[in-house]
C-alpha cells in the first residue's frame, strides 16, 4: 500500500512539474494544487505506515490505534492549499484583465508604465 | 500562565479582522493599528524582562504537555525579533498614513498588514515545526495581497512570480516535514533536538536538514535570490519597507534557529554549506548593487548582502558570531525600513526611479539628505551607529573560527554597500538641483518624521549597545547551548 501511494505522489509531481513549467498561466496555478496534494500523499505514507493500526478510540478489544497527527497535519495544509489557491485564481484573473494576456512570456516584457 | 505569550499574534489577527468591518472609518483604522504594534511592543518589553529572571517561558495550548501539543516558546532571541518588529511597523504605519492613498487604504489594507505582522510574530514565537509552516504561510497570504495590492500591470506580473516561488518552497518545506517527521517520529521542536541528538544525526538526518536549507534559503535570499529584487520593487513604499525590513529576516530567523537547535551535530557539512552560500550572496549581492541605476533595484541587492552577512555569523557558529548576527540582525531591521522609505519618498518627490535622473535634491530637502548619508554610513558600519557593533562581533567570531575566506568576504561587501550607496548619493543628493521651485513637491511631515525616528533609532542603537547587550547575551547563550531550550519545554 505505502508503495502505491509513493508511486501516487510520484506521478502527481511529474505531472505537476509539467504544469508548472508551461507558459499558461491558469496552468501553473493548477500545476501548484496538484503539487500540494502530492505532499499531501507523501504526508499520509511518512507516519507509522498504512492500514497499520485501528480507529483511534480507546475502548475495549481494539488493538493500538493509528498514528492520527498525519491526518491532522494534512487537513490543515489542504486549507491552507486552497486558500492559496483562490488567491492565486483571483491574482491571475487580475493579470488577464489587466494585461489582456495569460501567457507567461508575453508578461516578461512589463518595466515601468 | 504564561498567556500573554500568544498576545503578539493574537492581538493583530483580532484587529485585522475588526479592521474589516471598520472599512468606511480609515481614521479609526490607521490609529488601531497603530496602536495594536505599540501595545505588542509594550508585551515584548515586558516578556523579554521576565526572560531575564525566570528563563525561557512557554505556552501549552489547550493544556496538552509538550511534545505532545502545540505550544509558543519565548526564548530572548525571538521576543528581540518580536520587539524589533513591532516597532519597526508602527513607524512605517506612520509613513503609510500619508503616502499610500485612500483608494488603497480603503481595501483593507490595514487588516493586512496586520495578518502580516501575525504570522511573522507567530513564526518567531512557534516551538512546534509544523506551526511554523501554518504561520510561514499565514504570513505569506497576506503579502500576496499586499505586493498585488495597487494592481498596476507591473506589480501583477511580478506577484505571480512571487506567488509561485512562495508555492513551490512552501511545498519543499512540507516535504522536509513530512521526511522528518517519518524519520523522528515528532514535530515538538525541543522533542525534535531531543531525538536528533540522541541518534546522533545520522546521514539521512542530514539530508532532510540540506532540504530545510533548501527552504529558508528561498524564504530568506540565501543565493536562491532571484526572485527578490523584482518583487520587491513594485509594492508601495511602506510596503516594500515592512517587505525589506521583515520577510527575509523571518526566513533568517527559521534558518539560525533549526540549525543551532536541531542540526547541530555535522557542522562540517551542513554549516561548511550555510558559509559557502553565505559567500556566493555576498558576491552576488555585491555585484548586483553596483550594477544597477534603477534605486529600487540598488536597495534590494542591498538586502540581499546583509543576509549574507548575518549568516556568515551562523556559519562560522561561535557565541560571539552569533550575538555579532542578532545585533545586526536588529540593525539590518531597523535600517533596511528606513532605507526603503527614503528611495520611496525620492521616487515620489522626483518622479523617476533611476539615479542618474536625480540631481541636487540636498538642495531641496537639506534634512532628508542627511538622513540618507546617516543611513549610508550605518550600513557601512561606521561607529557610533548601529552596524558597527554586528560587524565587529561577526568578523571576530569568523576570526576565532578560522574562516579567513568568510572574513574577507563580508568586508568587502561592506565596501560594496558604501560604495553603491554613495553613488546614489553623489548622483542624485549633490550637484545642480533639476527640480525648480514652482514644481518642487513640498515634503509632508508624514514622509519625514518616520524616517527621522528611524534614524534615531539607528543612532540609539548604536549608543545604547551597552544595555541591550544582557539581552543579546542571552539570546546568544540560549541558541549555542540547545539543552536550557529543552530543559524550558521538555521538564516542568
Amino acid at each position: 500500500m505505502e508503495t502505491l501511494i509513493t508511486i501516487l505522489a510520484g506521478v502527481l509531481v511529474t505531472v505537476a512539474t509539467y504544469l508548472i513549467l508551461s507558459k499558461s498561466l491558469i496552468r501553473v496555478i493548477l500545476g501548484t494544487a496538484i503539487l500540494s496534494h502530492a505532499a499531501h500523499l507523501l504526508i499520509m505514507s511518512m507516519g507509522s505506515g498504512l492500514k497499520n493500526g485501528s480507529v483511534p478510540i480507546l475502548d475495549e478489544g481494539i488493538g493500538p490505534p493509528v498514528d492520527a497527527l498525519p491526518q491532522a497535519l494534512i487537513l490543515t495544509s489542504i486549507v491552507i492549499s486552497f486558500a492559496v489557491t483562490a488567491l492565486s485564481l483571483v491574482l491571475a484573473y487580475r493579470t488577464y484583465q489587466e494585461t489582456g494576456t495569460d501567457k507567461l512570456d508575453e508578461l516578461r516584457g512589463i518595466k515601468h508604465e | 500562565m504564561n498567556n500573554i505569550l500568544v498576545m503578539p499574534m493574537v492581538i493583530p489577527v483580532m484587529v485585522g479582522i475588526l479592521l474589516i468591518f471598520l472599512r468606511p472609518y480609515i481614521k479609526a483604522q490607521r490609529w488601531i493599528s497603530f496602536s495594536t504594534m505599540i501595545v505588542n511592543a509594550g508585551i515584548a518589553v515586558y516578556l523579554l524582562n521576565r526572560i531575564q529572571t525566570e528563563g525561557v517561558l512557554r505556552l501549552d495550548f489547550g493544556g496538552w504537555e509538550p511534545p505532545f501539543g502545540i505550544l509558543f516558546v519565548a526564548d530572548s532571541f525571538s521576543i528581540i525579533l518580536v520587539l524589533t518588529t513591532s516597532i519597526v511597523t508602527a513607524i512605517c504605519l506612520l509613513y503609510a498614513f500619508s503616502s499610500v492613498g485612500k483608494e488603497h487604504e480603503n481595501m483593507f489594507f490595514y487588516s493586512f498588514i496586520n495578518f502580516l505582522i501575525a504570522g511573522i510574530n507567530g513564526s518567531f514565537l512557534t516551538g512546534d515545526l509544523f506551526n511554523l509552516y501554518v504561520c510561514f504561510e499565514i504570513m505569506l497570504l497576506a503579502s500576496y495581497v499586499l505586493v498585488a495590492l495597487g494592481g498596476k500591470k507591473r506589480q501583477l506580473s511580478e506577484s505571480i512570480k512571487y506567488v509561485v516561488i512562495n508555492i513551490v518552497s512552501s511545498w519543499i518545506f512540507l516535504i522536509a516535514i513530512a521526511y522528518l517527521y517519518g524519520t523522528v517520529g515528532t514535530l515538538n521542536l525541543a522533542h525534535l533536538s531531543e531525538r536528533i541528538a540522541e541518534s546522533g544525526q545520522t546521514p539521512l538526518l542530514t539530508v532532510i536538514s540540506i532540504v530545510f536549507l533548501t527552504v529558508f534559503a528561498l524564504k530568506s535570499g540565501l543565493l536562491l535570490y532571484f526572485w527578490l529584487p523584482g518583487s520587491y520593487s513594485v509594492p508601495s513604499t511602506a510596503v516594500a519597507a515592512l517587505f525589506g525590513a521583515l520577510l527575509t529576516k523571518v526566513g533568517i530567523y527559521a534558518m539560525i534557529r533549526v540549525f543551532t537547535l536541531l542540526f547541530y551535530h555535522e557542522q562540517s557539512i551542513t554549516h561548511t554549506l550555510i558559509g559557502i552560500l553565505a559567500g556566493l550572496t555576498l558576491i552576488g549581492g555585491s555585484i548586483g548593487a553596483v550594477a544597477y541605476k534603477d534605486i529600487r533595484q540598488i536597495i534590494a541587492y542591498n538586502v540581499v548582502i546583509a543576509v549574507g552577512f548575518i549568516l556568515v555569523g551562523l556559519a562560522v557558529a561561535t557565541p560571539i558570531a552569533m550575538e555579532g548576527s542578532i545585533y545586526y540582525l536588529i540593525h539590518d531591521m531597523i535600517v533596511k525600513a528606513l532605507l526603503f522609505l527614503l528611495a520611496g519618498t525620492m521616487i515620489t518627490v522626483t518622479g523617476e526611479y533611476r539615479i542618474d535622473y536625480m540631481s541636487g535634491l540636498i538642495r531641496n530637502y537639506p534634512l532628508f539628505g542627511w538622513i540618507f548619508f546617516i543611513v549610508m554610513l550605518s550600513l557601512a558600519g561606521v561607529p557610533p551607529l548601529s552596524g558597527f557593533i554586528g560587524k565587529v562581533l561577526v568578523g571576530h567570531g569568523a576570526i576565532e573560527a578560522g574562516s579567513y575566506i568568510l572574513l574577507a568576504l563580508a568586508f568587502i561587501s561592506s565596501i560594496f554597500v558604501l560604495y553603491s550607496l554613495l553613488r546614489v548619493f553623489l548622483n542624485s543628493f549633490w550637484g545642480e538641483t533639476i527640480i525648480s521651485k514652482e514644481d518642487k513637491v513640498p515634503m509632508k511631515n508624514g514622509w519625514l518624521i518616520p524616517c527621522v525616528l528611524l534614524t534615531i533609532g539607528t543612532i540609539v542603537l548604536g549608543l545604547g549597545a551597552e544595555p541591550l547587550a544582557v539581552y543579546v547575551e542571552d539570546a546568544a547563550n540560549t541558541l549555542m547551548n540547545p539543552q536550557i531550550y529543552i530543559d524550558a519545554v521538555l521538564k516542568d
